[in-house]
């Protein structure tokens, strides 16, 4: 039992960095324009399918990665240039399906250029199982996963806390107006927070896409488990989206492990649930006093 | 025999409302700090004080927005603490907002017609099937709305959506969605910020009916002259005290309450 | 009058199979579009009048086909009591999740609602002993009552479009009450609501198993249409339509919702021959109807219209 649960957990880092890369997307983007944007599901889906397209028309794996990224990030641009400025100061309903409408366009692409199949892309180094103690395996990519995940974080921490733009994008974050009064470029900020959000997308589904393979429709479930993450870790709080995704891949590895593969999902979202019902503004959020 | 002519005497006396040692944080901020007065039942009863004196705090605890951490408030002999919004304004007690609360899409008629929700039974079913006493009832409503825009002089702006009137008539809107609940309480919270001179006159005369029809007014305003000449009673609140309280005449010689304003800035002659 | 509108989309209902007999397309098309409002209208009821998002409303859809499914071929129920039974599952289970949730706010409501829908979604993947798994169940009776049975497209027809009708005309009565007001007021103060003596909590949970009772009904009505039920019709897919209908339409307006219920109806039927094209053009329409027209189809054409009228009026002194 004690080594399956090592396995347990060792799945449910790798998928939990997953989620934690898209719970932070939706963090920084929430914090920058107060849209929760659906679509980040399809920027890790874009991110893995033209990194295999880029692959396989020869491009070596670094390169193929890095204009990979670059791309979706410029999706991630566009997406806010034509779809989230427009609609500046829309209710919730609204800005709810207007990235909706964008994550079933996107899907709607990658369907016409890659059909609906799973694509495989090839492990960066090889897929010879390391073995730990008691019989558990942890796959190579699964390191790449966990370590390029820990860098990014320690990056996107850095970025908001000791550099300029960072600590700019987090004042739009705190008080728009005011942020406007000092001199900070909101628009500038919000492209700059859609890009972000893009970027780590995509790398989080380069990372992933050795181990799962990608189709058009992958990031659904991935983009609803990044949302988890962000709501369970409190709307808005970077680092608690994080944490919150690590929570619930672990959880979710160790209900498929042991009670039901096949209700692995409803268990993630069944905690999603517990946990709004007691704390309803997440593990990590502020709660905000309301004032009349 | 004996009791009840004591209960009866005590209901003959006893004050509408009685507030003992409110208090109210905010953090470190203590916005009620032991608030303890009475409002006897039939007055037009003001509560003054500068900016961030606690008024508000004071009209959102008594509502039960606030959860306040001491004290108590009786109404009517009945403690009203820990009640919830919905239970307070159902004992009789209503109010207007500071910052408008209308409901914007919604016809003044229909903003009426909320406020006597209380006074309706219609349930959802009901409501669904619309039954021949759903009918009714939806009539008598009508009527009892009309007459509190009657009252306020708005009978003629009935039909319009409450978010395309002019700001004056939408806090006037406001004050008559409070009546139609037929409170015995009404709570107006500055009610005539924002208003021109008639408007505020026009305001003053309300109040005077209001009152005259029977309910009890406890009245928020910085409107100096508007306060002096329609109050019965006024109390001054500071820093989340009670700094004095007596009749507009007591008020306004009172040395504390000219310091309390003008140590603030200027902003009204008192 | 008050159901003037009513009355003309009554008078449309009937005249079409009348216009064009034995057209299968405006048949087969009608009776999925009469669906589709019948859970608009009700989704509009917490969505657009009490300002409530749910983004798993394709449960308590599949509620209510599962149960008439699963009662009318596992235990040979009469197919009215199997709905009933549906409604009374559907209600209980909005019932008891109403308060925990509609305690949430904005982008946490979302989230709920949303999780909801996928855990039922998985239990019908998942539980097949009861459900048959991600095959579904088939073989459902068509609906009959009073020893009338629904056995042809045109009955079915009927039968749909008088549930509609019933559903718009309850929710017209709904939206039009003191219940209704009290809706609307919470959507526009939930503050001034409380203070005015509604109990807002217990005013969102009513409105809440309504438009889980439209649900569940529309899906029993659905389960017997079609004969065999499956997961597919209920997934998250299904709850975001739905909530596009209603948006579409224009929130707040129970023909609102009914017209984004039958345009987005006839826009999947349209896309179908662009194979394809579909999704993509489906994500742009959403996205553009929602950038240029945030008010929705109907409001936003009808003001419109007004525009025209009164701008046209203006040019002929
Ligand atoms: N919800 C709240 N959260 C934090 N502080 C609050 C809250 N409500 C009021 N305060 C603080 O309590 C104090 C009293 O505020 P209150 O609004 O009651 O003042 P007021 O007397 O109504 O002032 P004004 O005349 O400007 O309306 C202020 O310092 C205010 O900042
Ligand atoms: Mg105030």
């Amino acid at each position: 039992m004690p080594e399956q649960l090592l396995q347990f957990l060792v799945t449910g880092i790798t998928v939990g960095s997953l989620y934690a890369l898209v719970g932070l997307g939706f963090a920084i983007i929430y914090n920058a324009s107060d849209v929760v944007n659906f679509a980040q599901g399809e920027f890790v889906m874009l991110g893995a399918m033209m990194a295999i397209a880029l692959l396989s028309a020869g491009f070596p794996l670094p390169l193929a990665a890095l204009l990979a990224t670059l791309l979706t990030v410029l999706v991630g641009l566009l997406l806010e240039r034509f779809a989230i400025e427009p609609a500046a100061g829309a209710p919730v309903v609204t800005t709810i399906i207007i990235t909706i409408g964008a994550a079933i366009l996107l899907r709607g692409v990658a369907l016409l250029l890659w059909g609906k199949d799973f694509h495989p892309m090839p492990a960066f180094s090889g897929d010879a199982p390391i073995h730990l103690l008691g019989g558990s395996t942890l796959l190579p990519q699964s390191l790449w996963v966990m370590g390029v995940t820990v860098l990014l974080v320690a990056l996107v921490r850095v970025f908001f806390n000791r550099t300029l733009l960072g600590k700019a994008l987090l004042a739009c974050s705190f008080n728009r107006s005011a942020a406007q009064l000092v001199g900070i470029n909101v628009r500038v900020m919000l492209r700059l927070a859609y890009g972000l959000s893009a970027g780590l997308g995509a790398l989080a589904g380069i990372l992933i896409a050795p181990i799962t393979f990608s189709s058009y429709e992958a990031g659904i479930m991935l983009g609803l488990k990044g949302f988890s993450a962000a709501i369970v870790g409190g709307i808005g709080n970077p680092m608690g989206a994080v944490a919150g995704g690590l929570l619930l891949g672990v959880l979710e590895a160790l209900g498929a492990g042991l009670i039901s593969s096949g209700y692995k999902d409803a268990i993630a979202f069944l905690f999603v649930l517990m946990v709004l019902f007691f704390e309803p503004t997440g593990l990590f959020g502020h709660k905000a006093a309301e004032r009349v | 025999m004996g009791l009840a002519h004591g209960a009866r005497h005590d209901a003959l006396t006893a004050p509408l409302l009685a507030v003992e040692g409110l208090e109210q944080s905010f953090g470190g901020v203590m916005a009620l700090a032991g608030v303890s007065f009475q409002v006897p039942a039939g007055l037009i009863y003001a509560v003054i004080g500068p900016n961030g004196a606690g008024k508000t705090t004071l009209f959102n605890a008594l509502c039960g927005f606030y959860a306040p951490s001491a004290g108590s408030i009786r109404f009517e002999g009945s403690e009203l603490l820990g009640l919830p919004p919905c239970r307070i304004a159902a004992r009789g007690v209503t109010r207007t907002f500071q910052n408008l609360q209308l409901f914007f899409t919604m016809t003044v008629l229909e903003n009426v017609m909320v406020g006597c929700h209380l006074r309706a039974r219609t349930g959802l079913l009901a409501a669904a099937l619309r039954l021949p006493r759903v009918r009714r009832e939806e009539r008598q409503l009508r009527a009892w709305a009309h007459e509190a825009l009657e009252l306020c002089e708005l009978a003629d702006r009935a039909a319009q959506p409450a978010g395309t009137l002019p700001y004056g008539l939408m806090k006037r809107v406001e004050i008559a969605r409070a009546l139609a609940a037929k409170p015995r309480l009404l709570l107006l919270d500055e009610p005539a910020a924002g208003l021109n001179d008639t408007e505020t006159f026009a305001l003053r005369d309300l109040i005077a009916r209001i009152r005259a029809a029977g309910v009890t007014v406890l009245l928020v305003e910085h409107h100096m002259p508007l306060v002096m000449s329609v109050s019965d009673h006024l109390l001054v609140l500071d820093y989340g005290s009670v700094l004095a309280e007596g009749t507009p005449a007591d008020i306004q010689a009172d040395a504390r309450v000219i310091s309390a304003y003008l140590g603030g800035a200027v902003q009204y002659a008192v | 009058m008050r159901l003037a509108g009513f009355f003309a989309l009554a008078a449309g209902v009937i005249a079409l199979p009348v216009l064009f007999p034995n057209n299968y397309f405006v048949i087969v098309v009608g009776i999925a579009a009469g669906l589709h409002v019948i859970l608009a209208v009700g989704l509009n009821l917490l969505m657009g009048y009490a300002g409530q998002i749910s983004l798993g409303h394709a449960a308590f859809f599949g509620i209510g086909a599962y149960a008439s499914a699963i009662l009318t071929t596992r235990y040979a129920w009469p197919a009215l009591l199997a709905l009933a039974a549906g409604l009374v599952v559907a209600g209980v289970i909005a019932w008891l999740l109403a308060r925990p949730i509609l305690r949430l706010r904005g982008h946490y409501l979302a989230m709920a609602t949303l999780g909801f829908g996928v855990i039922a979604h998985v239990i019908m993947v998942q539980a097949t002993h009861w459900t048959g798994g991600p095959d579904g169940l088939t073989g459902i009776p068509p609906l009959n009552f009073l020893g009338w049975s629904v056995n042809n497209d045109l009955h079915g027809y009927g039968v749909v479009a008088a549930a509609m009708l019933l559903a718009i005309w309850l929710s017209l009565n709904i939206v039009d009450s003191r219940v209704g007001r009290a809706l609307r007021a919470l959507r526009g103060s939930e503050f001034a609501a409380q203070m005015l003596g509604i109990d807002t909590s217990r005013a969102k949970t009513q409105v809440f198993v309504a438009s889980a009772l439209f649900a569940a009904f529309a899906g029993s009505l659905f389960a017997h249409q079609q004969g065999f039920v499956s997961p597919d019709s209920f997934n998250l897919t299904v709850s975001v339509e739905l909530v596009t209908m209603v948006v579409l339409g224009g929130l707040a307006s129970t023909y609102g919702a009914a017209c984004g219920a039958i345009a987005l109806t006839l826009l999947h039927q349209g896309l179908v021959v662009f194979e394809d094209y579909e999704m993509l053009i489906h994500g742009a329409l959403l996205m553009a109807v929602m950038i240029f027209l945030p008010q929705g189809l109907f409001v936003g054409l009808s003001q419109a219209a007004r525009w025209a009228w009164r701008t046209a009026r203006g040019m002929t002194p």
